[in-house]
């Protein structure tokens, strides 16, 4: 659905988070994004806005960005108030000007959480999700030559669900929009595509408390399933991971 | 004993005290309910049921002081989730919106689980603490509710242990991992159910009371 009613170019008043440093503090400045066509994507729009800046000698807007289609995980921001903004399933890159209308007031700030330290603007520190994963270890795998196809049988049905779980690209707006900034959805994920596989099952215990005590000392939040983060992640990845998480934590404590 | 205290000590550890206890307190209020629903059978009923249940002796104890360690575990992971997630975002949105997963049931967890503690101190003050010589609990009761701001606080109390109930139901099974799109949608009926027949169940007694007797 669109917004901008037809119209080729809309006119938008930003209000972005300005913050130097992660010590130092920020606050929201006010910019005016003339002539945006409707066709561009925010991060375009962005661009846009940051050539004008720099032409007046002002110092643009940073922000995270890489493949600009959707898979990398790199941009992110919450926009008037959701992370990677109003669509859903949807990143930032992939998000369209077409859904705002004219003369919108548009409110950009970061992903805020104690774990996510701000570098500059809009760019976040996410190293704390990489080193959940690293916490997670390797997993067993025969490295001999080229296996047959199939040797290893896996149900559809398990194929399907490990998938759906790798489906996450690691942005970091489950974190941003959980109201505890908890990451439970993204080491959900981590946890799920790997333990719906019989590949890496002997560090399945191993890995599970591993990654869990690390979210816990990088200083996320705790989960109170507000359903947040399923909402608002671009890969629309379920909070049945979320139980499955739970369940392995379960077995791998007791059992 | 370490890793059980590892286990405890994590977020996942403290949430699944916290579905243990409250699924407890959901067995419990079904319980209460029933017993409680035996004041429609008169005043004979209610006091033969209240004399049975006192004719336990020392299971009755036992039971109590369960619902203590209970509520004291069920309260204070509460406290330490609640402090944790204050903590977790130190610096808050100047504009946040909910994308569409929360209710009002999720949103005041915290808040309407401290009305529910005042509630039930005033509750046990009401009708357990009480002299109970030359008097029966039925006439305790009705003694109580003849006042009609103690007819609105505990239906203003039922409200709020509705809405509570009405995430924490769900809630606790999604923490114990039973969550799978089968029965998912069971257990979510089952919690706005179970919501409204202990916020119904409950509140419409003192109505009873104030208007029937």
């Amino acid at each position: 659905m669109t917004r901008s009613n037809g119209k080729k170019n809309i006119n938008l008043t930003l209000k972005v988070w300005r913050q130097v440093g992660s010590d130092v503090k920020g606050r929201l400045e006010t910019y005016q994004a003339n002539n945006i066509s409707t066709d561009m994507s925010f991060l375009e729009m962005l661009d846009v806005v940051n050539e004008e800046l720099i032409i007046n000698h002002r110092d643009p807007i940073a922000f995270d960005h890489d493949c600009r289609e959707g898979i990398c995980g790199m941009c992110g921001a919450v926009v008037n108030g959701r992370a990677h903004g109003p669509e859903k399933g949807t990143t930032l890159c992939q998000l369209h000007m077409r859904h705002f209308s004219d003369r919108d007031t548009v409110i950009i700030e970061p992903w805020r959480s104690r774990a996510f330290k701000i570098i500059k603007d809009l760019v976040v520190d996410r190293s704390a999700l990489d080193a959940i994963i690293q916490a997670g270890g390797y997993i067993s795998v025969s490295a001999g030559g080229t296996p047959d196809a199939n040797v290893i049988p896996v149900p559809q049905e398990a194929a399907e669900k490990a998938m759906d779980a790798a489906a996450c690209i690691g942005c970091g707006a489950c974190i941003a929009a959980c109201p505890n900034a908890s990451a439970m959805l993204f080491v959900g994920a981590k946890v799920s595509h790997l333990a719906l596989l019989p590949q890496g099952a002997p560090e399945a215990a191993r890995r599970v408390l591993k990654m869990v005590q690390k979210m816990d000392d990088c200083g996320f939040g705790n989960c109170t399933n507000e359903r947040e983060c399923e909402a608002v992640c671009p890969k629309e990845i379920s909070i049945t991971n979320i139980a499955r998480l739970n369940r392995e934590y379960i077995k791998a404590g007791f059992l | 004993m370490n890793w059980l205290l590892d286990i405890i000590e994590s977020s996942i550890g403290k949430k699944l005290l916290m579905a243990l206890t409250g699924l407890g307190f959901c067995v419990f209020l079904f319980g209460h309910l029933a017993g409680n629903l035996t004041i429609y059978g008169g005043k004979d009923a209610f006091n033969s049921y209240a004399e049975h249940l006192h004719s336990l002796g020392p299971i009755l104890t036992v039971a109590e002081i369960g619902l203590l360690i209970f509520a004291m575990v069920h309260i204070l992971s509460g406290i330490f989730l609640f402090w944790g997630n204050l903590k977790a975002r130190p610096q808050r949105y100047v504009m946040k919106k909910s994308a569409g997963g929360r209710t009002i049931g999720s949103r005041t967890m915290p808040y309407t689980g401290f009305l529910v503690l005042l509630f039930v101190i005033f509750h046990l003050m009401n009708f357990h603490f009480v002299d109970k010589t030359n008097t029966t609990i039925f006439q305790i009761v009705q003694n109580a509710f003849s006042d009609p701001i103690y007819v609105g606080i505990y239906i203003a109390a039922m409200l709020v242990v509705g809405i509570h109930v009405s995430h924490g139901f769900w809630s606790a099974f999604q923490t114990l991992g039973a969550n799978h799109p089968k029965y998912m949608p069971l257990i979510k009926g089952l919690s706005i159910c179970f919501s409204l027949i202990v916020g119904m169940g409950f509140g419409f007694l003192p109505i009873y009371f104030l208007f029937m007797l």
